[in-house]
């Protein structure tokens, strides 16, 4: 007899591996995960951003209900955590029946289960009974699979099944997703993730993490060299850091091109592309001839510096585009943009277009200017990332799709035949594709019903 | 010939094929019916010869990428997806009417990609250069148009339903003695929704992967991923039901057609009306 507590315990595991229970934590998740599609997930940090599209006490309502960083707030873990162990004792409560079903098969056809199958046949043949079961066990071999025989007095008893990881699948697939889960906790506990930003040149030794602690990397991390480059269009083609790594002095990486999409990854820590700023007002190194004489001469001015020109007046860059195309059709490559003041007469605005040296001849003027090149420092942004969970979270993946494959795709399907006598009786049932295994148990009536 | 016109023709054929199965319900001619598949058919041939010659296109520009890296090209691409899923099904099941309720869709992404969204075959940004391009958009788009065919049977499966318990499972006339049998639309739905559900799985995972190479983090519950989510969410409730008793049939179908609502909002609504990491499928 049951205690009250037993019924009570009884009661909450009936509950708790209820598939009513999957469905409404999963249509709950599904709801409850708009809002933070909706509210921007910045954090309570942004006040000032949130305050610009809602008032005060509405912010302070949600920022009580952690809508500002709701994937992290304690009632949408909860929501997991409870999905988990739904998920968890679902699997526990049916596994058993499962794994007996594939490993204890009942290989006995009796009348119980015989009446329990969804498809089974009588058929008559003339009485052999050794050769019928011969022929019925090869029949099964080349048709299906190999059966196992049993005799039961007279009785004579085969089974074949195929497809037994079908009944597996789900339960893979329901471990995946805690395996999905350990990785995710293990990375947010062992891993960080940061970032470092590195004038070309220049090297780490160190990091600091988001919390402010200070990471040693143990080795040198140096920017050789950064580079961005542009379509025609004007739209960015690439960003380009050359990275290396030396240890003690010696070189272990050796410049080694990180690019979006192709970080580089040393000692279980990786480091992406994720931005560049300028160190400092770029240098023009420009070209001035006289039309007149000939003669030429080199200046280099950076940008907002004004240069004395020889022979008076003076040059000063205001700006550059390192694609011209979209607002110059027909042309290309860099151009600069320069306030020329000559000696004598009023300042002009001077267009260069590096890859066109006589562009500014049609300017007229005593003086031509020609860009010879732009030299700008960059500072490379890496973001670095280090999660020791990351490879168990494909791990999970590889498994969920398995599993799913498996659940959804492999039927169990078994075969019993009994023989007594002349009469056989056919009788199959499968878990999935119901209508193709019909067919297949027709069809294998016919051909038994012929040998 | 250029891939632009070859686009129009498959569009105006999946108008053809439209019209063939809506004059099909209404005069329930089994011609009109199997020309319409057939339209559908000369269509698809037809757009996949367009994504070729425009993938080579890009290749003659000097670009190089799959057609699959901005709003035009997904949403003919989800077009083509929707008439091959819709012409498996055909081939396996032959269930004409259905056609009448799933190439409409094709129809409406491929109108709607050929009228009002640009064309233009630009390079690829940075993030889009990567192999996963490909491979995340093509599994996460034949989902879709799974998912899209799993919800014109399950509007099916509203109308028949109601229809049986009105009248009976006797066959009597009207167009609704085209449809399969509410049971079979509601296996069909649940077929449909087995072979969507793997693929948005396998898409999602493979948008996990790429993001951990471009951008360090397999997930950071940016709005495009939320919503993938949602979807896979509502699919697995789905799927749940499907074995839960007092869940089969009608709210089974009601699911389906939430799933790809979504499913849409997944797709459209997020690049359209929110801001987020996915921003170049918006333009």
């Amino acid at each position: 007899m049951k205690t009250d507590a037993n019924g009570f315990a009884d009661s909450i595991w009936r509950v708790f591996s209820s598939l009513q229970l999957t469905i409404a934590l999963l249509i709950g998740l599904a709801t409850v995960s708009i809002i933070g599609t909706v509210i921007p997930q910045e954090g309570t940090a942004a006040l000032e951003n949130y305050l610009r599209t809602i008032s005060m006490s509405t912010y302070q309502f949600y920022d009580r209900l952690g809508f500002f960083d709701m994937y992290h707030s304690w009632w949408f873990i909860a929501l997991l955590c409870m999905l988990c162990m739904n998920l968890i004792a679902c699997s526990l409560r049916r596994l058993p029946h499962d794994w007996k079903s594939i490993t204890q098969p009942p290989m006995v056809l009796d009348e119980a289960l015989e009446r329990s199958l969804p498809l089974s046949t009588l058929l008559e043949v003339p009485d052999d009974a050794a050769d019928i079961e011969q022929k019925a066990s090869s029949l099964l071999r080349q048709e299906f699979a190999t059966p196992t025989v049993n005799r039961c007095g007279r009785e004579i008893h085969l089974f074949a099944q195929k497809g037994r990881c079908g009944r597996i699948g789900v339960y893979v697939l329901h471990a995946s997703i805690i395996v999905i889960f350990i990785g995710v906790i293990i990375g947010s506990l062992f891993g960080y993730e940061t970032s470092v930003e590195i004038p070309e040149g220049g090297s780490v030794t160190r990091i600091v993490t988001a919390k402010g602690t200070t990471i040693d990397l143990g080795y040198t991390l140096r920017c050789d060299s950064f580079a961005v480059s542009y379509y025609e269009t004007g739209v960015p083609r690439e960003y380009k850091s050359v990275l290396s790594v030396t240890d003690k002095g010696r070189t272990i990486v050796d410049r080694q091109a990180v690019i979006v999409n192709r970080p580089l990854t040393f000692r279980g820590t990786t480091f992406y592309q994720s931005g560049y700023r300028p160190a400092g007002p770029p240098a023009f190194h420009v070209t001035v001839r006289d039309r007149s004489t000939g003669s030429t001469a080199r200046i280099t001015a950076r940008q907002g510096e004004t240069v004395s020109l020889p022979g008076g007046g003076s040059f000063r860059p205001i700006d550059y585009v390192p694609e011209v195309r979209p607002s110059v059709p027909h042309a290309a490559g860099p151009a600069m943009l320069a306030e020329f003041i000559p000696a004598a007469g009023e300042p002009q605005t001077v267009l260069l277009l590096q890859r066109y040296p006589e562009f500014d001849v049609r300017r007229g003027g005593g003086l031509v200017f020609t860009c010879d090149s732009i030299d700008e420092t960059w500072i490379t942004g890496l973001k670095v990332v280090r999660d020791p969970g990351v490879r168990v979270v494909w791990l999970g993946c590889l498994l969920l799709v398995g599993g799913l494959f498996t659940a959804f795709f492999q039927s169990h399907r078994r075969i019993w035949i009994r023989i007594a006598g002349g009469r056989i009786v056919l009788a199959g049932s499968a878990r999935r594709s119901h209508a193709a295994f019909k067919g297949f148990f027709e069809d294998l009536a016919d051909k038994l019903q012929k040998m | 010939m250029s891939s632009s016109l070859l686009f129009t023709i498959a569009t105006l054929t999946y108008l053809a094929s439209t019209v063939m199965f809506f004059v099909y319900l209404a005069v329930r001619s089994r011609g009109v019916g199997l020309s319409g598949t057939l339209a559908a058919l000369f269509g698809f041939i037809v757009q996949t010869a367009a994504l070729g010659l425009r993938w080579k296109e890009s290749y003659d520009m000097g670009h190089g990428h799959a057609p699959l890296s901005n709003l035009y090209e997904s949403v003919v691409f989800f077009s083509w997806a929707i008439i091959l899923i819709y012409l498996l099904i055909d081939a396996k099941y032959r269930f004409r009417a259905v056609g009448a309720f799933v190439v409409p869709l094709a129809l409406l992404a491929s109108a709607w990609a050929q009228l009002s969204l640009d064309s233009g075959i630009a390079p690829l940004v940075p993030a889009l250069q990567s192999d996963w391009l490909l491979y995340h958009v093509i599994t996460c788009f034949l989902g879709y148009a799974a998912f899209a065919a799993a919800c014109g049977v399950s509007v099916m499966y509203l109308f028949k339903a109601r229809h049986e318990r009105a009248n009976g499972t006797v066959r009597s006339g009207g167009v609704f003695s085209l449809f399969p049998a509410a049971n079979v639309l509601d296996e069909l739905n649940y077929r449909a929704i087995m072979v969507g559900f793997p693929l948005l799985t396998i898409g999602i995972i493979t948008g996990a992967v790429w993001a951990d190479y471009a951008w360090g983090t397999y997930w950071s519950w940016d709005p495009k991923e939320t919503w993938s989510l949602i979807v896979w969410f509502i699919y697995a409730a789905f799927l749940h039901a499907r074995i839960t008793r007092g869940w089969v049939g009608k709210r089974s179908a009601i699911l389906s057609i939430a799933g790809f609502a979504a499913t849409v909002f997944c797709y459209l609504g997020v690049n359209l009306l929110l801001s987020g990491l996915h921003s170049y499928g918006g333009g």
